[in-house]
């Protein structure tokens, strides 16, 4: 433990005062002031906290803070004990089940607590797994995997690469289902890149999250997760798939084709909604069934293919009124390849940004656009204004909603560097994400409420 | 029965739970408020234990999460948010209740603590949606004065108020939690154990629960209030007493709790005397369905036409036992029928010792013994349920008997009605807590402090001098205003009405007591419309005779106003016109009498119009009326 964790968070008045009386966090520790006298475990101080309080646990178990002044006085009256974590023993794994392996990317699918200093830490091994989630080692034999350990906000196109090469050895190495375990913020991302990266499936690859974070009772991670689990040891769908919660309760764990799936809510532990789709499978208890025909099919034969490039030029814009065109000018000349605008209604920017645009297209940039509406298609034939970004060289990205279609061409252009032929294979469908049919019930505003 | 509380050793700690009348709930936006209809929101959920705790974890949490007992939660849009559902993270906490549980604090002479830190108490029995209470202490180490006698105060505590149980569904599979009261600021005040009478216990919760009305911002009526009781016997167990909502039936619960002890400790002793030891128990439990095949039993002819079984455990060496009686309508075989309700979600138990009964014939009971081989001296114990139920509830119950030969076992009991007590579960593991990271740390500044140490509401001493001083209130009256719930809404109406002082004291003290005696909903009738009474009797529009009436008619008509009682009460005061027209007429109906009596006809006059006019005219008002017209 390096010495900056010892003190974990304190800093200014507050870190000197326990460097001068020898202490570190975790241990125990007689603060007295003028008439008060407190006892109990140092504590890490959260690092947005002040540099004025001392933060200890009371035999209690109740944390307070304690104001330091020239009366207060800090002094060590034990060796606190560290945060222990006992993981249990593995439990004998049934090798009459499929293989699963579980890839950690960051955040907690499952965490414990010490309830003594308070401590969380999150259960990354196989037998910390089994531990928190018994019920796994009914369902597969478990292999642990962490690939990365940062926020989700952090990832980018490079980590995306890195995941979709961990999985494709992972099912080359015969893993019959994989659950790739992501903060919900920018999973819909990394779910559809892997689903254009990962072309020809045999088996299916599940992304899973959590709204409520692990260590609390209430958390969704433990049935999401068995809800993955289960989908990739015996799912029927050899697709990339977002497993969470399909409403508030815990009753159902709800699939959706990564393409075409949202983040749609801030909290919510159903946030993820199809967008121009309905789910493809749901899970109830250990029950899978399968909610559409049209899905590719479980094969084990089937040989994968593993196209992991994605380009770091391209960008999302969004437009809105009195937007100013110097925006995408910018763009263009920092080298950038490809630009998503995310239009307003059926497809539509204002015509002051026509100039900017005409001269991004004509210096090779693919100028592609979806609508801000998120869900609907575009359709460019209907306005003026959309009839003239088609004759400017704008490319509509159809029924894919903005996050999608980024994602899209940022692969595609990872694929080609000839603008027309990653225009070419930006409209053609790789996962699921385009469609020429969309039908009523695609659409989650009428069940978005409770 | 006699008991020398100091001889035996009685120690009593007090928890007392209060919800503050906060305009919001603790950690987010919602009106504290309760809902009787139907819910327009339900949602199901499990809460997990959190598996590194195995061995601390909640047993009783632990084996319902086994059992996959599930939490069906209601809702309607008016009392909840995303937040009480868990949808949403907590908000900041509410400053408003912070202020009102610092005010109590200062006012028990306690030190708030520099800064507050909101934990997480981990709770998965389903009273809480996320699995935790967040709690938080806010001072420490006060003092108050219970007559001559110093009673040390640990701490003050700011939480959340637990969503209310509202049933069970599925043999027990399901429980139904209503999350409205989730949320709601509770202020928890914990006394040290140092009562050491069951008088004694009431009469601390008293001079607490009159701080805390003082601070004026505290809830009233039923369930607003959750008096905890620790008990503890030396030679007895530490009993936890949940939520007593009557102060003054504190002392009887912990009567009947030393009574309960001390009858488990006898026993215990008479049955170690006869050699029976926890080994004596068997745990066999044997299938006695075909016994019933053709039973007239009504409960049992039921289980058994659902396919159910009929299961029964012998109790060597028990028999007479489980008839003995440890509080009022509770024996010892109730002791063994609360944990096969709780362990196996049964309806109850039969035994050997009260049979013949329930339709059940003396054959029967005869074969179930056999069956069992159970012999002269031991008593059955016998259940009728589904497989699963049946097997939980009679292991409980043999948990149960083992334990009645080590004492009284230490677990958290329930108070009822009539002051005696029932289990509720095994006591919970030391509190697991850990810290509420959504919410910041709230700082407790000394100008915080200073301000509201300046604002304290008048200590009781002080204002019941004020109360004979200000207002000419005897004695007796003003003590019972001081103790009283209605003592802010006293002050205010005394000043405002115009209605003598005694009059509105002696209403809302003995009057309203007497009300509440018969029945009488007066949680129903809100402050507003106490002091619109007050202010009808006041400004002449109402007869002060009239006032119970009012009052009690606003019970049953929730959301009318006085002036609605009035008229359906026929209550409405005379005019001066329409009570001179009424002088008028009853002197001329007797005007040969009143020739005859002359100035003496006074009496006769306003006999007369008083016994039309009772409730619609003050005596005063006729008096004058009737005096002028003689003259």
């Amino acid at each position: 433990m390096s010495k900056s964790e010892e003190n974990l968070g304190y800093k200014g008045e507050a870190l000197d005062a326990i460097k001068k009386a020898g202490c570190e966090v975790g241990d125990i520790v007689r603060v007295s002031g003028d008439d008060k006298i407190y006892e109990g475990i140092l504590i890490p101080r959260s690092e947005s906290g002040d540099s004025r309080h001392v933060v200890v646990k009371m035999k209690s178990g109740y944390n307070i803070g304690i104001r330091l002044s020239a009366n207060v006085k800090i002094e060590k009256i034990g060796k606190g004990a560290k945060p222990t974590f006992e993981s249990p023993p593995l439990p004998p794994q049934r090798l009459d089940l499929p293989k699963v392996v579980i890839m950690s990317t960051g955040g907690t699918i499952a965490s414990r607590v010490d309830y003594r200093t308070g401590a969380v830490r999150s259960a990354i091994s196989a037998s910390d797994l089994y531990g928190v989630v018994p019920e796994l080692a009914d369902l597969a034999q478990v292999d642990t995997q962490i690939v990365l350990s940062i926020y989700s906000e952090n990832l980018t196109q490079q980590h995306w690469r890195q995941i979709a090469e961990a999985a494709a050895k992972n099912i080359e190495e015969g893993a019959q289902g994989v659950v790739i375990a992501h903060g919900t913020d920018t999973m819909a991302y990394t779910a559809a890149a892997l689903s254009f990266a990962l072309q020809n499936l045999p088996v299916p690859v599940i992304v899973v999250g959590a709204q409520r974070s692990s260590d609390r009772p209430s958390s969704d991670a433990a049935t999401n997760l068995i809800g993955a689990v289960n989908a990739a040891a015996y799912g029927q769908f050899a697709e990339v798939a977002i497993a969470m919660h399909e409403t508030v309760a815990d009753t159902s764990i709800v699939f959706n084709r990564a393409a075409r799936v949202r983040k749609c809510h801030t909290s919510r532990r159903d946030t993820f909604k199809p967008v121009n789709a309905l789910p493809i499978a749901r899970a109830t208890g250990h029950e899978l069934t399968m909610l559409t025909p049209d899905f590719r099919k479980r094969d084990p034969t089937a040989k994968m293919v593993l196209k992991p490039n994605f380009s770091e030029k391209v960008a999302l814009i969004k437009f809105y009124p009195g937007m100013d065109p110097a925006i995408i000018d910018w763009y263009v000349q920092n080298g950038f390849r490809g630009l998503l605008l995310e239009g307003s209604g059926l497809g539509h920017v204002s015509s002051t940004c026509f100039g900017a645009i005409q001269n991004a297209v004509s210096g090779g940039v693919v100028v592609a656009l979806a609508s801000q509406c998120i869900w609907g298609r575009v359709n460019m034939n209907v306005y003026d204004t959309g009839r003239d970004l088609l004759a400017l060289g704008v490319v509509p990205a159809d029924d894919m909603f903005p996050e999608t279609a980024l994602v899209k061409l940022m692969w595609t252009l990872g694929q080609t560097s000839d603008a027309e032929e990653a225009k070419k294979l930006f409209k053609t469908n790789i996962a699921g994400e385009l469609s020429p049919r969309t039908l009523p019930q695609e659409c989650a505003i009428k069940e978005g409420g409770q | 029965m006699v008991v020398d509380y100091a001889k035996i050793g009685l120690k009593v700690g007090l928890e007392i739970h209060q919800q503050l009348a906060t305009a919001s709930k603790l950690f987010c936006s919602c009106p504290p408020l309760l809902f009787k209809e139907d819910p327009e929101i339900v949602f199901l959920r499990r809460l997990r234990p959190t598996q590194s705790e195995l061995g601390q974890i909640d047993p009783a949490a632990y084996f319902e999460f086994q059992k996959g007992v599930k939490v069906l939660y209601e809702a309607n849009r008016q009392s909840s948010c995303l937040v009480e559902m868990d949808e949403e993270p907590p908000h900041p906490m509410n400053i408003e209740a912070v202020e009102v549980v610092l005010m109590a604090s200062l006012m028990m002479n306690m030190k708030p603590i520099d800064e507050v830190h909101v934990m997480r108490k981990t709770v998965i029995d389903g009273s809480n949606t996320t699995g935790f209470q967040r709690t938080s202490i806010i001072a420490l180490d006060g003092w108050i004065k219970v007559g001559d006698k110093t009673i040390p105060m640990q701490a003050a505590s700011l939480e959340e108020d637990a969503a209310r149980k509202t049933g069970t569904e599925a043999d027990g599979k399901i429980i139904r939690y209503r999350i409205d009261r989730l949320g709601i600021p509770l202020i928890e005040v914990a006394t040290a154990p140092v009562i050491y009478s069951p008088q004694e216990a009431q009469d601390v919760a008293l001079v607490i629960g009159r701080i805390l009305r003082d601070t004026g911002k505290v809830m009233r009526g039923l369930g607003t209030i959750r008096q905890d009781l620790n008990v503890s016997l030396p030679n007895g167990a530490l009993i936890e007493i949940k939520g007593v909502q009557q102060l003054d039936l504190i002392s009887t619960v912990v009567e009947y709790e030393v009574q309960r002890q001390l009858g488990l400790i006898a026993v215990k002793e008479e049955l170690s005397a006869k050699g029976i030891t926890p080994q004596s128990i068997s745990e066999d439990i044997v299938d006695v369905t075909d016994v019933f095949k053709e039973t007239k039993s009504k409960v049992i002819r039921k289980a058994v036409d659902k396919k159910k079984a009929v299961k029964a455990l012998k109790l060597h060496g028990f028999a007479g036992f489980l008839g003995r009686e440890l509080m009022p309508n509770f024996r010892v075989g109730t002791e063994l029928s609360d944990r096969a309700k709780f362990w196996g979600r049964v309806g109850g138990i039969f035994h050997t010792d009260e049979m013949p009964n329930y339709g059940i014939t003396p054959e029967e009971v005869e074969a179930v013994k056999k069956a069992v081989g159970a012999v002269e001296g031991d008593t059955v114990v016998f259940v009728a349920d589904s497989e699963e139920n049946t097997v939980d509830a009679l292991k409980a119950v043999a948990e149960r008997a083992k334990e009645l030969l080590t004492g009284v076992p230490a677990e958290t009991r329930t108070a009822k009605e009539d002051g005696t007590t029932r289990y509720m579960r095994p006591r919970p593991g030391a509190a697991r807590m850990y810290p509420e990271t959504d919410i910041p740390p709230t700082l407790i500044t000394e100008a915080l402090v200073e301000r509201i140490r300046a604002n304290l509401p008048e200590s009781a001493e002080k204002k019941q001098q004020r109360l004979t001083e200000q207002f000419g209130l005897n004695e007796k009256l003003a003590k019972q205003i001081v103790d009283s719930e209605y003592n802010l809404l006293f002050d205010a109406i005394a000043t405002e009405s115009g209605v003598s002082a005694t009059t509105v004291a002696v209403f809302l003290t003995e009057t309203l007591k007497a009300l509440r005696r018969d029945g009488v909903q007066v949680e129903n009738v809100s402050d507003e419309q106490v002091t619109a009474i007050f202010g009808a009797v006041g400004s002449g529009e109402l007869a002060k005779e009239a006032v119970s009436d009012v009052f009690s008619w606003l019970t049953k008509n929730e959301g009318k106003k006085v002036q609605d009682a009035t008229e359906a009460l026929g209550l409405k005061m005379l005019s001066s016109q329409e009570l001179e027209a009424l002088v008028n007429r009853v002197m001329a109906d007797n005007k040969a009498q009143i020739e005859k009596l002359g100035k003496s006809a006074f009496g006769l006059v306003m006999g007369l119009v008083m016994k039309e006019a009772r409730g619609k005219a003050t005596p005063d008002a006729v008096s004058k009326l009737v005096k002028q017209k003689l003259t």
